[in-house]
């Protein structure tokens, strides 16, 4: 419901606004037509074809504030960062073409998890486009297999219109990014805006409540199961659904696997939740799935690493599949029943239908399922996470647990793509929706840093924390000056073992430990390098020392990297190799 | 499987490549491919036909429904429908034998002569697949120089079970 409430704020946008002239410039309209939309904040970075917008946008300071990064690809993860912890609109503005292209990463992130941005873009005035300008690209067209929809506006007159439909479009229905491309002389061209410019939405889907036959067989189908298994993704954190989630599970006692994307939608410590699933999951949570006869999944769209090979995937259950994409059903798996709808609505509805059903009926369920119950509890027993520990080296799973303990499981974890967000994922239980901000489906270095900026920007309060590794570090530690221009305190803890980790473990493992240039170790001294950007710089070598040192960084006031120097082979456990199956899990080393 | 699907997109630049798109990401090859405006100007209908598996199928299908400026899409394969496609063809027939054959072809399958020079003459044929096929592989001894083919446009059937005179075209000429 949360999407709805915002696009509420949106339209009452209370604010007044300086008047207008009566034909403002499309620059004009555009910063207007923003404020409209409820913007406060901007990531961007200036060139040529947005000089009019940057303009308008000096004078108009005091309503948007605009955040300069260092890179475009910073500038869209910080939106991201931002979108991802508050459910808001993130927002984008670069200039034409490598401003464009250097975004293009960050846009196909943002698709990929599913994240509400809207993605300005400056383009060549309209009698030079097609004619190969100096920092011409065809934007539309580059970005348009990784947004929801992009526009090129060719009259100043479509700005308000255009603008008013984009954030519709990227907060609504499955959340996504949208590109408005927008040429210079559109923005210095006069025009006519009206705020109560109305616009109407025919085709996008509206938040149906699903029919009462199809709840009725959901939750008849779940109550008949034997083996029954929640598993839920990012779908219940983007629609607010964790609230539902627990009730209903908790009334069925449900046992929940939560996918990288979902965790913190179910928190991690209730004695329900079996912990993450997928190819670095725990054991209970994949033998649960493969040996479940009722897999219901709401609010996932069974990726590639959460299923590993599809034919052998939970082999012996029926599939019940809620999705707010109807173009995710029927993708890699078949389900036996489909609801295509928003996971709050739809887990309201299976919640309501489900206090209806006698309590006789209910207890016969639940005593049905005690042996299910015992055969998990079995698992969680018999392969836990774990990892051997060490007296000469921090062991990187060692350090998450320590920030858990010494962020009190509260602080607000972003995350690169690799050893280090598994260990994340695996170690740090997450309490709440919208805590852990990573990189899942497109797996982008460089994400956690400049997505903790915009994290730390929608909560100036609370603690942000980027865990990254060494290598993606390096990918985008530029931003590490616009954290310290707009004094945004983040804490960048970097899990330095001198590789890129999750690669030399493949190579480890699958490749006869053939270690084909994944050695990092040339690489900055972190701690000098934080000080040469106006941050605190921290370093742990040592068991002994890992404690004080994260405690010391974290309650440093300004921004601050610690580097932890880690084990340097540690492997991520459990792993199901790619393309196999939970029966083929590797739970940990041999000998270990 | 062939499959003829039907789209109604906003009448924009761009549009008809996020359509496209949609396909080449996959690797499928679009057979044919039409787009002409419906009788809003506002709307345009692109006909494709493609081969795929069912359920690939009717994901792009589903995926283009996504599309903002996608009002509807129908397989109209899986219903009755009428199909047609146009062939321009150029074929090599000076006066004579030749050029007589080529004119008995035309009027059996009710095509027309539309240019005509000493050394060629140019045809127009219009019908389903098969019967435009039909022609050109009949025509193709007499020596084709160039084909230009539109592609398939496709509507549905009207509700009542009346055949259509082209259909009995249709069967007249499968029975030649």
């Amino acid at each position: 419901m949360i999407a709805e409430q915002l696009i509420e704020k949106a339209g009452k946008q209370p604010e007044p606004s300086p008047p207008l002239a009566q034909h403002p410039t499309g620059a004009q309209i555009l910063i207007e037509a923003l404020c409209f939309e409820g913007v406060d904040a901007i990531f961007g970075y200036p060139g040529g074809a947005v000089l009019h917008i940057y303009d308008e946008l000096w004078r108009a300071r005091e309503r948007i504030t605009h955040y300069l990064v260092r890179h475009e690809q910073g500038a869209v993860h910080m939106a991201e960062g931002y979108a991802r912890a508050t459910g808001r609109v993130g927002v984008v503005l670069v200039t034409s073409g490598p401003g464009a292209t250097n975004a293009v990463t960050g846009i196909a992130n943002a698709y990929m998890d599913s994240t509400p941005i809207v993605v300005i873009t400056g383009q060549v005035p309209r009698h030079l486009i097609g004619t190969d300008a100096f920092q011409e690209v065809d934007t539309v067209g580059i970005t348009r297999p990784c947004v929801k929809h992009n526009y090129l506006v060719r009259e100043a007159h479509d700005l308000g219109a255009v603008v008013r439909e984009a954030f519709h479009l990227a907060r609504t229905g499955r959340p996504g990014p949208v590109v408005i491309d927008i040429p210079k002389d559109v923005t210095a061209a006069r025009a006519s805006y009206s705020r109560l410019n109305h616009v109407s939405f025919p085709f996008t889907a509206t938040r149906q409540k699903p029919q009462q036959q199809v709840v009725a067989k959901a939750v008849t189908t779940i109550l008949n199961s034997r083996r029954p298994i929640l598993y839920v993704g990012g779908g219940i954190v983007n629609s607010g659904a964790g609230e539902s989630l627990r009730a209903f599970a908790e009334e069925l006692q449900l046992p929940v696997a939560p996918t990288l994307m979902g965790l913190g939608g179910f928190e991690s410590g209730h004695p329900l939740c079996l912990g993450m699933l997928g190819m670095h999951g725990t054991y209970a949570a994949n033998m649960s799935v493969a040996e479940s006869d009722l897999l219901i999944a709401v609010g996932v769209r069974f990726d590639d690493r959460v299923t590993g090979k599809l034919a052998t995937f939970a082999p012996q259950a029926s599939i019940i599949h809620v999705d707010i994409d109807p173009a995710n059903i029927g993708k890699n798996v078949a389900p036996t029943l489909s609801i295509a709808g928003d996971a709050q609505a739809v887990l309201t509805e299976f919640l309501s239908f489900t206090k209806q059903v006698s309590p006789q009926v209910l207890d016969e369920s639940l005593n049905a399922r005690e042996s299910w119950w015992k055969k998990i509890r079995a698992w969680q027993r018999s392969q836990p996470l774990r990892f051997s520990g060490s007296q000469s080296q921090i062991k990187p799973q060692a350090v998450i647990r320590e920030l858990h303990q010494l962020t009190k499981g509260e602080a607000i974890i972003t995350t690169d793509v690799g050893q280090h967000q598994m260990w994340v994922a695996q170690f740090y239980p997450f309490t709440r929706t919208r805590q852990l901000i990573t990189s899942g489906g497109l797996g982008t270095m460089g994400f956690g840093l400049p997505a903790a900026v915009g994290a730390q920007l929608a909560y100036p309060g609370q603690l942000v924390i980027a865990v990254v590794g060494d290598g993606g570090f390096q990918m985008t530690n530029q931003e590490l000056a616009t954290a310290v221009q707009y004094n945004l305190p983040v804490k960048i803890l970097i899990m330095n073992n001198g590789y890129l980790g999750m690669v030399r473990q493949w190579q480890e493992m699958f490749y006869d430990r053939t270690y084909s240039e994944v050695d990092i170790s040339v690489a900055p001294d972190f701690v000098k390098l934080a000080e040469a950007y106006g941050a605190a710089g921290f370093r742990a070598t040592h068991p002994d020392e890992l404690h004080d040192v994260l405690k010391a960084a974290l309650d440093h006031k300004g921004v601050a990297v610690i580097d932890i120097v880690v084990s340097k082979e540690e492997n991520v456990f459990p792993i199901v190799p790619a393309g196999a199956n939970a029966n083929d899990m590797i739970v940990q080393n041999d000998g270990a | 499987m062939r499959h003829t699907l039907s789209i109604i997109v906003a009448n924009q630049p761009g549009e008809l490549s996020r359509i496209v798109g949609l396909f080449s990401a996959r690797g499928f090859n679009i057979e044919t491919i039409s787009v002409g405006s419906t009788l809003d100007p506002h709307w345009s209908r692109v006909t494709i036909v493609t081969r795929g598996e069912d359920r690939t199928i009717q994901q792009i299908v589903k995926q283009c429904e996504r599309l903002a400026r996608v009002r509807e899409v129908q397989d109209v394969t899986t219903r009755p429908h009428i199909e047609r496609e146009m062939a321009l063809i150029t074929v090599a027939a000076c006066a004579g034998a030749e050029r007589q054959e080529v004119l008995s072809l035309v009027s059996v399958f009710r095509a027309k002569v539309v240019d005509i020079s000493h050394t060629h003459v140019i045809v127009e044929a219009s019908g389903n697949k098969e019967k435009v096929d039909t022609f050109i592989e009949l025509l193709r001894p007499i020596g084709i120089t160039d084909i230009t083919r539109t592609g398939h446009i496709a509507i549905n059937r009207l509700a009542a079970q009346i055949a259509p005179v082209e259909e009995l075209e249709d069967e007249l000429i499968s029975q030649l």
